[in-house]
């Protein structure tokens, strides 16, 4: 070992990394909790205990150090993405056993942090919602449009004793799901949009709590922690494959800003797709990773059986990600255009 | 002043750390008491040494020739008698002392007669010549020996370009140099380009050279030349960095400037090539920056040879808790093994470490993909797949993501948030690869030899037989045996026997020497080819795990 370079960047490190993307959620998190209710923060901090106690039983398994895999902050972002991803007020073995699959098999099974083929957050939300239905899509209900909202010690409750209140009174399907209820039943698409859960644009409250993450993303490209490359690929393959579905058939298909501020296209663009560890790394191949993955994200919503495609289009393009950037790997300074490193 | 800048990728923009060593004037160390020269201070062979201990040397005498074309001259740095040649401590990054010729000095400073080189009526054949023995070799820090680059090549030479940019921090010693010295670089650059025959010469200076600049573009003057700012981006002094800046122009992988029509020397190349022309001094000294955690960090003008403490006390001193030197910049030094070490020809800057100034690197973290390494990068490399290659040992992959294009310059460590050595397993990768195809090429060669040994005994029994056979049957028909003479058909008959036999051997010639061999040969030999199968399995087993 030579030992140089001597001097590194300062207040670089993996913790404060996920710090600063934990920092950009927050306006997307207050947002949530002002239209949505307090019950955000039951799951969010139920969650985060859950990462950092299943993280410690891997590395106990794993037999690795503790410290430096539990300081590096990203079992807390995982938690963070996967708390806004499962509706609030859910039972407690829901959060568990989403997490479970996000840290103990995404994770360490996959040999730990930066080893993982699958983002973990989305492995997790993938197993509840193929696993439990109908908890997945009772959302809380935005809290002008509720006949009741829990306060904070109800939703503790709720999460963890359950209540003798039925789930009517505080949860209401999403409006992807409105909208795909309202689409199989045979009606068009506008009549999904004028119920009072479609607020302005895409969902009571969600479309703000998804411009906010918005403003979070842009914080985070801003400080060089992703590049543009991702969101505006996967915004662009959102838009682009939701305005040719509309175009072909526009009494059953939104169009294109109701599906960017729908669901969780927002919160994939910046925050889940960009995952480093399992996205593409390079340019072009971001570009086709997150492109398709917007495709699909709308091929889904519009024919597949569940309500959103962010996590499967995600999941789907993880598989593909080793593939695409050993093919667009950049030219190399000082070698010719169109060189390749696959073989 | 400042002709166009074009853009390059990646590179960053640590700390400069230049005020700390900027300010005062160079200072010329005094005569030391003992000088330790090492016949290796430039890239390629070392110099042959010509002087024995007991041997007295005057000031400039060559003690150390050129050895094979890539090699450069060593010259007493000043008069009095040779106490050893023994191998002492030197700067590299290997720590291994190596060969160097010990001189302690007589206080005289007498030194052999140095006469002028009419550089401009001498046709550059003859100049280059006179060159290669005044031991001159790049300074920037490859210290490839200069003559060489100054020989005419294949490709004629359009630009030289001089390179002031001193991109690492902490180092001053070229700002310095240019600061008071430009017409004497200039001259020196003039004398490049004269040799060279090229048309122009381009100065690049990085923009927190303010005064270098001014300096340097008032000597530009009188020549075809003119000074560049560049922005200060590490590594911009990487030759074909600067050649991009300057030119526009990317270096192909593999090649160097040259072969696109550009040379590049450091701006005190040219400082010594002019000394070597005008006053035919050969390179005998240089000037280091003595900075970092030491009483009054500056720029001295030594001698080869000096012994690095004592550059380091006209520095001031080093301060409390220091914890090591650095030998050149921080972003592509290496430390410094013993204080004892001589200054060399590549030795630009030896920093005093402390823990405030260089804290101790953080424990690595795993590798999250997260590609900054791949925006620092100035060769425009995915670092953190050359990383992930040259850790599982699969160096076919790194070389076919370019490992070799990797300047080392330091960026993708220095940005990595996980804070892992990258520069350090792509020197080991390439090592790796380095060795395997060494130890390839010999297998080659030892092939090869055994192949043409079986030839040369299969041809050697051949021959015998021939001749043998020849023989009998040359004795057969000059015999003129009586056919009722029993003894002689029976010789006859034991002759034709033999001839069949040589016929027969010649027939069977075999390329191997595999025919009849014993029991436990055959044994031995499948032996060793289960052991060769068994051990080739594992090594598939193992590269496929």
């Amino acid at each position: 070992m030579i030992g140089s370079p001597f001097i590194l960047k300062e207040h670089n490190t993996v913790l404060f990394t996920m710090i600063k993307v934990m920092a950009a959620l927050i306006p997307g998190t207050l947002a949530y909790a002002w239209f949505f209710g307090p019950g955000i923060w039951i799951s969010l901090i139920w969650c985060g205990l859950l990462g950092i106690g299943f993280e410690a039983l891997a590395l106990l398994i794993r037999g690795r150090p503790m410290k430096p895999a539990l300081s590096d902050g990203s079992v807390l972002l995982t938690a963070w993405l996967l708390a806004l991803s499962v509706p609030t007020l859910a039972p407690w073995w829901l959060y568990l056993t989403g997490m479970f699959f996000a840290v103990v098999v995404a994770k360490h099974l996959y040999g730990g942090l930066g080893q993982n083929l699958f983002n973990p957050a989305m492995v997790g939300y993938c197993v509840l919602i193929v696993s439990f239905p109908v908890y997945m899509t009772q959302w809380a209900a935005p809290v002008t449009l509720a006949t009741y909202v829990p306060n904070l010690a109800d939703a503790f409750n709720l999460v963890f004793i359950g209540g003798n209140i039925t789930p009517d009174a505080y949860t209401s399907a999403t409006v992807l799901d409105t909208v795909k209820t309202v689409v199989r039943g045979g009606h068009t698409v506008t009549d999904a949009l004028v119920q009072p859960i479609h607020g302005l644009i895409a969902g009571k409250g969600m479309e703000l709590v998804a411009v906010m993450y918005l403003f979070g993303g842009i914080f985070l490209i801003v400080n060089r922690l992703v590049t543009w490359h991702i969101p505006v690929a996967f915004l662009a393959g959102i838009a682009l494959t939701a305005g040719a579905l509309q175009m072909l058939d526009p009494t059953h298909n939104a169009g294109p800003l109701f599906h960017l501020l729908a669901g969780g296209s927002m919160l994939g663009a910046f925050f889940i797709a960009t995952d480093p560890v399992t996205a593409c790394t390079t340019p072009r191949g971001k570009l086709i990773f997150a492109g398709a993955a917007g495709f699909l994200t709308v091929i889904i919503r519009t024919f597949g059986g569940y309500p959103d495609g962010v996590a499967f289009s995600i999941l789907i393009m993880n598989c593909a990600a080793p593939f695409i950037d050993a093919y667009t790997q950049p030219r190399v300074f000082g070698h010719a255009q169109g060189g390749k490193a696959a073989k | 002043m400042s002709g166009r800048v074009y853009p390059i990728p990646g590179g960053l923009h640590p700390a400069e750390h230049k005020i700390e060593s900027s300010a005062a004037p160079i200072l010329t160390a005094p005569l030391s008491e003992r000088y330790v020269v090492p016949l290796r201070q430039h890239i390629g062979q070392p110099a042959r040494v010509l002087v024995h201990a007991g041997d007295t040397v005057l000031k400039g005498q060559m003690i150390g020739t050129p050895d094979g074309r890539i090699s450069a001259a060593v010259h007493a740095p000043t008069s009095g008698r040779v106490v050893a040649v023994e191998p002492r401590p030197v700067p590299h990054p290997s720590g291994l002392p190596d060969l160097c010729v010990v001189i302690e000095s007589d206080g005289q400073d007498a030194a052999v007669e140095m006469r002028p080189i009419a550089w401009r009526d001498m046709p550059p054949g003859e100049l280059h010549k006179r060159l290669s023995r005044m031991g001159l070799a790049g300074q920037g820090g490859a210290v490839f020996p200069s003559h060489v680059k100054l020989a005419p090549g294949a490709t004629p030479i359009e630009t030289l370009i001089l390179n002031g940019a001193e991109c690492e921090p902490w180092i001053t010693c070229d700002d310095r140099l240019m600061r008071e010295r430009a017409e004497a670089v200039m001259l020196g650059a003039e004398i490049m380009r004269h040799t060279l025959g090229a048309k122009r010469i381009l100065v690049g200076i990085e923009d927190n050279k303010p005064e270098a600049a001014q300096a340097m573009a008032a000597a530009c003057t009188p020549y075809q030349a003119e000074v560049v700012v560049v922005p200060t981006r590490y590594p911009s002094g990487g030759a074909k960095q600067l050649t991009q800046l300057l030119t526009g122009l990317e270096t192909p992988s593999g090649k160097l400037s040259p072969d696109i029509g550009i040379q590049v020397f450091n701006v005190a190349t040219a400082y010594a090539l002019q000394r070597a022309v005008e006053l035919g001094e050969p390179m005998l000294s240089r000037v280091v920056t003595i900075t970092g955690h030491v009483r009054e960090p500056r720029n001295i003008e030594a001698r080869l040879g000096t012994p690095i403490e004592e550059l380091i006390r006209l520095a001031g001193g080093e301060l409390d808790h220091a914890t090591g030197q650095i030998v050149g910049g921080p972003m592509m030094g290496f430390d410094l093994q013993d204080t004892a070490s001589p200054l060399i020809k590549s030795v630009n800057c030896i920093i005093t470490k402390s823990d405030a100034l260089f804290p101790p690197h953080p424990l690595p973290m795993p590798c999250i993909r997260c590609g900054q390494c791949a925006l620092a990068c100035p060769a425009q490399l995915q670092p953190f797949e050359l990383y992930w290659h040259a850790k599982s040992k699969n160096f076919d992959r790194a070389r076919a993501y370019k490992l070799f294009d990797c300047i080392e310059c330091g960026c993708c460590s220095h940005v990595c948030p996980s804070h892992i050595p990258l520069v350090d397993y792509y020197r080991f990768a390439k090592s790796e690869i380095a060795a395997a195809d060494r130890a390839k090429q010999a297998a080659e060669i030892a092939r090869e030899r055994h192949e043409f040994q079986m030839f040369r005994q299969e041809r050697e029994k051949q021959e015998k037989a021939e001749r043998l056979g020849k023989k009998a049957s040359e004795r057969l028909e000059t015999g003129a045996v009586a056919a009722d003479d029993p003894e002689a058909a029976r010789k006859k008959a034991i002759l034709e026997a033999a001839i069949e036999r040589a016929k027969q051997a010649k027939e069977n010639v075999q390329p191997k020497n595999t025919e009849n061999l014993a029991a436990e040969q055959l044994r031995q030999i499948d032996e060793i080819e289960a052991r060769r199968q068994a051990a080739e399995d594992r090594q598939d087993a193992e590269r496929q795990a």
